[in-house]
């Protein structure tokens, strides 16, 4: 159903046009083209060290970008730095340290929303109606709960500021499969009230089934891309990652 | 017993104040800016002095001078960062370091042409101590002790609920994610650095107005802070208070044990005790 949403509504979310860039001289991106479309969730699979994370940290304006384009909602944000970014619209939640491990779930939850000025009730009412769990442990600090939880600690407060586009670093990695499958299910929820949401997955095969569409990213640039079925069915994929 | 209260105990409780105050400062720099700040001493000198410029020149007594003291440290502090840490940013920390050896030379320095080397007060009335049961405390130590209570008091609450309190916190926890919320860096840091400021005058008033107020007194007391600062736990403020009142009252007790002239060891020795066995402090800071 969100996949002919999706095709009915021409206008991406978010496209990077042959971004090349990295951290130092040396470009780890090499060209990378995606686009998401509104309420699609996309999917970015790869070997490691593909730039996967680099990839997303250009979107959200944390690497030095050297030639190409990131348009977001229809306008550039290419070079906008991460702040200007956060106001416009995205959230990013990064691979590790992606907590403030001394801080309240509570206080994790309004760090999200800093750059809000109004009343934040309706927004914690709802961040804490997508993560039951999170409610209970509110005055816990984040740093001593489960990965699971934590992982949603880093979700909730990128949810914070009702973000148009979602970026999820790897959210499932070390997490057992019933998280897994958990937080797969919130992404769906968090898609269907209307975000769109672009995540990097080392399980490939569980994300490829799980997504809209996906790109297989490898040494710094985008190899693939189709429906997640069509890449699982994909010879070539399969032999590459999902252990033939 | 009273006179172990009187005049060791509570000298201990006193000197842990100053510690106290300071070592608050150096944690909160460690904490935020990440690195160790060797002027930290003189510039709780620097307070103190401001503080005794302030009785000359506005007519204010030592204690209405204070708060003057507190506002203009507080900018010089922040001066300090601006003229100099600032350019060091993105450079390795330890120039930061290295560089606020020689900044805390300078204020020393400058503290000595305009007021001499000569130890001075803030008044010569001998204030009588007043009996509270067995205790007998002196109006400025009742001062000192509530003077800390109050600031420690605001501080915490400051950091617990207000916005920009916790931004601090986010930021000494986790700067990258900071950022990605839309903290502003350059804002924590500059409230970082008047907050430090004022309680480095804090901390350099109670000294001199406790004791005297001579030119080295906060070069010769920043061991100590520091000391107080890993002992609690980097980070910590709460283990900043802790560890300045166990290393205040350390001292004032070494002298029961070794002679007088050690007791500026004794800081020495816990700190060396604390980096081997529990280096991140009674609170669990960061390890260094
Ligand atoms: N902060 C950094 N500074 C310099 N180089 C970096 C930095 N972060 C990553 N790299 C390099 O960039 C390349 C791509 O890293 P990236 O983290 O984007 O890979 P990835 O696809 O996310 O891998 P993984 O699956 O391990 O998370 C790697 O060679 C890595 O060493
Ligand atoms: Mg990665």
């Amino acid at each position: 159903m969100n996949a002919t949403t999706a095709r009915d509504r021409p206008q991406p979310i978010l496209v990077m046009h042959q971004v090349r860039g990295g951290y130092g001289d040396a470009d780890i991106l090499q060209g990378v083209s995606l686009a998401v479309m509104p309420q699609e969730i996309v999917v970015i699979v790869g070997p490691n060290g593909a730039g996967k994370s680099t990839a997303m940290k250009a979107v959200f304006g944390l690497v030095r970008i050297r030639s190409g384009a990131i348009v977001f909602d229809g306008e550039d944000i290419t070079g906008w730095s991460p702040d200007r970014i956060v106001r416009r619209g995205i959230s990013y939640v990064p691979q590790v340290d992606n907590v403030f491990r001394e801080m309240t779930v509570h206080e994790n939850l309004e760090m999200g929303a800093f750059l809000s000025k109004g009343d934040l009730s309706a927004a914690f009412d709802r961040i804490y109606a997508l993560f039951p769990d999170l409610k209970a442990k509110r005055h816990a600090l984040a740093g001593d709960l489960s990965g699971g939880q934590r992982q949603m600690v880093a979700m909730g407060r990128a949810l914070m500021l009702e973000p148009k586009l979602l970026l999820l670093d790897e959210p499932t990695a070390g997490l057992s499969p019933k998280y897994m499958q958990q937080i797969f299910q919130i992404c769906r929820d968090v898609r269907d009230s209307g975000v769109s949401i672009l995540l990097v997955e080392q399980h490939a095969k569980q994300a490829l089934a799980f997504c809209d569409r996906g790109y297989v990213l490898a040494t710094g640039a985008n190899r693939h891309e189709g429906s997640g079925r069509e890449l699982l069915e994909d010879p070539e994929i399969a032999q590459m990652f999902l252990g033939g | 017993m009273m006179e172990f209260l009187n005049f060791y105990v509570v000298p201990g409780i006193v000197t842990g104040s100053v510690y106290a105050l300071g070592a608050i400062g150096i944690t909160l720099i460690f904490g935020i800016l990440r690195f160790g700040h060797f002027a930290h001493g003189d510039l709780a000198t620097s307070g103190a002095y401001l503080a005794l410029g302030a009785t000359a020149l506005l007519g204010l007594t030592p204690w209405a001078a204070l708060p003057v003291a507190m506002v203009l440290t507080a900018l010089l502090a922040y001066g300090i960062h601006r003229l100099f840490y600032r350019h060091l940013e993105s450079r390795p920390k330890i120039l930061t370091v290295i560089a606020s050896l020689g900044i805390g030379m300078m204020l020393r320095s400058i503290v000595q042409v305009v007021w001499g080397v000569d130890p001075l007060a803030y008044g010569s009335g001998i204030a009588r101590a007043q009996a509270f049961g067995p205790l007998m405390l002196r109006p400025r130590e009742i001062a000192t002790l509530a003077l800390t209570l109050a600031l420690v008091a605001a501080l915490l609450a400051f950091l617990r609920y207000s916005k920009w309190g916790k931004a601090m916190r986010a930021m000494s926890d986790n700067p990258d994610l900071a950022r990605l919320c839309g903290v502003d860096n350059d804002r924590v840091t500059r409230l970082t650095w008047f907050i430090v400021g004022a309680l480095a005058a804090a901390s350099g008033f109670c000294l001199g107005i406790n004791t005297e107020l001579t030119t080295m007194m906060g070069w010769s007391a920043m061991l100590s802070m520091f000391a107080a600062a890993v002992l609690g736990g980097v980070g910590r403020v709460e283990g900043a208070v802790v560890g300045g009142l166990v290393i205040g009252l350390a001292e004032e007790l070494s002298v029961l044990l070794v002679p007088g002239p050690y007791k500026s060891a004794t800081a020495f020795v816990i700190l060396l005790a604390i980096l081997l066995l529990r280096p991140q402090g009674i609170f669990k800071g960061k390890v260094l």
